[in-house]
């Protein structure tokens, strides 16, 4: 019985009801979106925040220069042109020899390098697909002039990936790893082999795992060092270093080195030269390595952290004023409901329907339309959560399984909170006002 | 026979307006009532009064019995439920339910669902075969006998008609009619407003109401609801103000 009234009410305030539906359906798809965005994205910038990953970066000193040369091209007609393309000669000064590196390990800060692993970046094609091949060291061992043996590269700088098949190897010339989202767009999985075109050259490769790293890497491949300084015809060279360096946090006197080592004081250059602060162990790798420009990328990592804080702050205040408005909207519409079926109410209450049970009633209906309403906005904030996450942060969103009793959370709490004024209004309905109204 | 009914010294004031004035009124059980009086002269007031949508300002109502006054919001309700049944002038039936399930809406709130009752209640009224009807596909008269059949579901104690027959033809006035005096005839307390004299001459007794007011009250002979074997008289002793006392004679 309840069943048919329910039914049959729906059906009779259809538009109202679409209507109620849709503003929590927005209401819910928005914030659904940000819930998915704020755990998945917050959970992978602190993961990598927390994993040991890069602190420093090593750039050849002509890298930039090159960047700031196309800059004055494209503002500055004419002058610069020339220089555009580097000579042969000027080729080392935008790469670093691979040769040099065990170098970086022989600074006087040396055992706090934990890690490093250097690059080098191939345009490739895969079929019709372009993308781009980084040749790296995934665990290379370096025999040091010390006699010391060391082990350094990608796997341990990037332990927060997640794999699926081998870890890569740098004598395995030919295997590569797949980020996920390629891999998923060509249809591969570890064990397969596919066709690799760089220039006029085509190679064999086999993916030897697809990897997660939660980042822009994902539509990338990674390989040994080797294969892509064939493929880029680079032997021996890499663009970019990453080094993973435990530092001493900075002070005041860190930062003046930081701007210029050369304005300190003796005592003070010393003191800043034997502490493992990270610009005095970038400087140290910028001695050992010249032609080297040594960044601190850490720093960057931190303030994004702060900066990701404050982001989700206000996507949780965004949410609750969605939320909030979501729910200002329906109370509007329901008590227009209740308003027009005043005398159907009135009704039941003089047949001796309990108020408990006539709020039952309306609250049902309610919360059947609420149900379609979020379950509709929780599809729509999937798809708005992959639109926030690529557009914002640059990373494809999981929607981690606790969203979803949130979501359901959300939508009750916005429909029972639309639907108080609406209440008020049933309880406070006599029958007498509406069964005789003439 | 005991008193289904039975109001003594009730006042209704809203804030200027005295509705009800020091009514006082006793209905034995099985008797049809019927109250006339002009617009505004407190019928509804009175009726609401009785029907536990409403309560006096002053004086006292006891239904089969129990004082009213001592009753709660829910316990009133609870009395709507168990003991009432209500006709409208206006029908009120909801839109979206057949017949049947208006029927059956009443009976949800009493106690269980039960299609088969339900269905001979219709055939009482003479609309079995309408029971999967919608009000609007229904003429006036049939709607307001699906009303008589939902106010009769639960076998109320007092059955309060306001104004029943107000919106219908003559036609379907008397095909009501015929029903309440079934309804009298197997027993049932019943009340009506009316304005109409036809409608009052089916019942045992019409008091008239003026400014908030008992003006007049008197039996009618030969009540047209049927030959009526129990002789109403008044009780002699009768002024102004004083609870009028209507006495049965087997
Ligand atoms: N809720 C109310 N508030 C104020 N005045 C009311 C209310 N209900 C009824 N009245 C007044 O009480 C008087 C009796 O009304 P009512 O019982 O509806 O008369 P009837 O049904 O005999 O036409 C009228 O003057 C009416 O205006
Ligand atoms: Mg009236």
């Amino acid at each position: 019985m309840i069943w048919k009234m329910v039914f049959g009410a729906l059906g009779r305030q259809k538009r109202k009801n679409r209507l109620i539906a849709l503003t929590v359906g927005l209401g819910v798809s928005l914030a659904a979106a940000m819930l998915g965005v704020m755990f998945d994205v917050g959970d992978k910038v602190n993961q990598e925040l927390k994993s040991y990953g890069a602190n420093l970066s090593v750039v050849p000193r002509g890298a930039s220069m090159l960047s700031e040369l196309y800059l004055l091209t494209d503002e500055g007609e004419g002058q610069a042109r020339d220089e555009a393309t580097p000579s042969p000669a000027g080729l080392a000064e935008h790469f670093i020899s691979e040769a040099d590196l065990y170098k970086i390990k022989m600074i006087f800060w040396a055992y706090n390098i934990v890690d490093f692993a250097p690059y080098l970046t191939v345009p490739v094609r895969i079929g019709e697909k372009k993308t781009l091949l980084i040749g790296t060291w995934f665990q290379r061992r370096l025999d040091l002039p010390t006699g010391e043996k060391v082990e350094t590269g990608m796997t341990a700088l990037k332990s927060w990936w997640r794999l699926e098949g081998q870890s890569g190897a740098d004598d395995d010339a030919a295997g590569v790893l797949v980020g996920q989202r390629l891999a998923r767009e060509l249809g591969l999985q570890p064990g397969d082999t596919f066709n690799l075109a760089a220039g006029g050259q085509t190679r064999i490769a086999h993916v030897r795992a697809v990897f997660d790293s939660g980042g822009p890497e994902d539509e990338r491949i990674f390989a040994p060092l080797a294969l892509a300084q064939s493929l880029a015809g680079r032997p021996g060279l890499v663009e970019r270093v990453e080094v993973s360096a435990l530092t001493t946090p900075e002070n005041e006197l860190a930062r003046r080195a930081a701007l210029n080592p050369g304005s300190l004081s003796r005592i003070e250059w010393d003191t800043w030269y034997c502490t493992a602060y990270i610009s005095s162990i970038a400087y140290q790798i910028e001695e050992i390595l010249p032609g080297t420009r040594v960044k601190a990328i850490r720093q960057v990592a931190e303030s994004e952290g702060a900066i990701l804080g404050k982001i989700q702050l206000m996507m949780i205040l965004l949410t609750v004023l969605t939320l909030l408005c979501s729910a200002l909207a329906i109370s509007n519409l329901v008590t227009a409901g209740i308003l027009e079926r005043s005398v159907e109410i009135g009704l039941l209450k003089a047949l001796g329907a309990s108020n408990l049970s006539v709020i039952l009633l309306f609250l049902l209906e309610l919360f059947l339309v609420a149900l379609v309403g979020g379950a509709l906005g929780y599809g729509a904030g999937l798809g708005l959560a992959q639109l926030i996450g690529f557009s914002v942060f640059g990373v494809a969103v999981d929607i981690k399984p606790l969203v979803i009793p949130l979501t359901a959370l959300m939508v009750l709490a916005v429909t029972l909170l639309g639907a108080l004024p609406a209440l008020r209004a049933l309880l406070r309905l006599k029958p007498t006002e509406v069964l005789h109204g003439k | 026979m005991r008193d289904i009914l039975e109001i003594k010294a009730v006042s209704k004031i809203y804030g200027a307006v005295v509705a009800l004035r020091d009514i006082s009124l006793t209905v034995p059980q099985g008797q049809w009532l019927a109250i006339m009086g002009p617009s505004g002269s407190g019928k509804t007031t009175l009726m609401n009064i009785i029907g536990c949508l409403d309560t006096p300002t002053q004086g006292q109502v006891l239904l089969d019995g129990l004082n009213l006054g001592a009753l709660s919001h829910a316990g009133l309700t609870a009395i709507r439920r168990e003991s009432i049944g209500l006709i409208f002038q206006e029908f009120h039936l909801i839109a979206y339910l057949t017949a049947l399930e208006n029927v059956m809406v009443a009976q949800y709130y009493h106690s269980l669902v039960d299609e088969n009752e339900a269905l001979e209640a219709l055939a009482r009224v003479g609309l079995r075969e309408r029971a999967k009807h919608l009000p609007r596909q229904l003429s006036g008269g049939e709607q307001q006998r699906v009303c008589v059949a939902r106010a009769l579901i639960n076998h109320p104690k007092l059955i309060l008609a306001d104004e029943p027959t107000g919106n219908l033809d003559e036609t379907n006035e008397n095909l009501v009619m015929e029903i309440l005096s079934q309804l009298r005839a197997s027993g049932s307390s019943i009340i009506v407003v009316t304005h109409s004299q036809e409608v009052a001459a089916h019942a045992d007794r019409v008091v008239t109401l003026e400014h908030g007011r008992l003006a007049q009250d008197r039996l009618v002979e030969n009540s047209a609801s049927l030959a009526n074997e129990k002789i109403l008289t008044l009780s002699p002793q009768r002024d102004l103000g004083a609870p009028l006392r209507p006495n049965i004679v087997e």
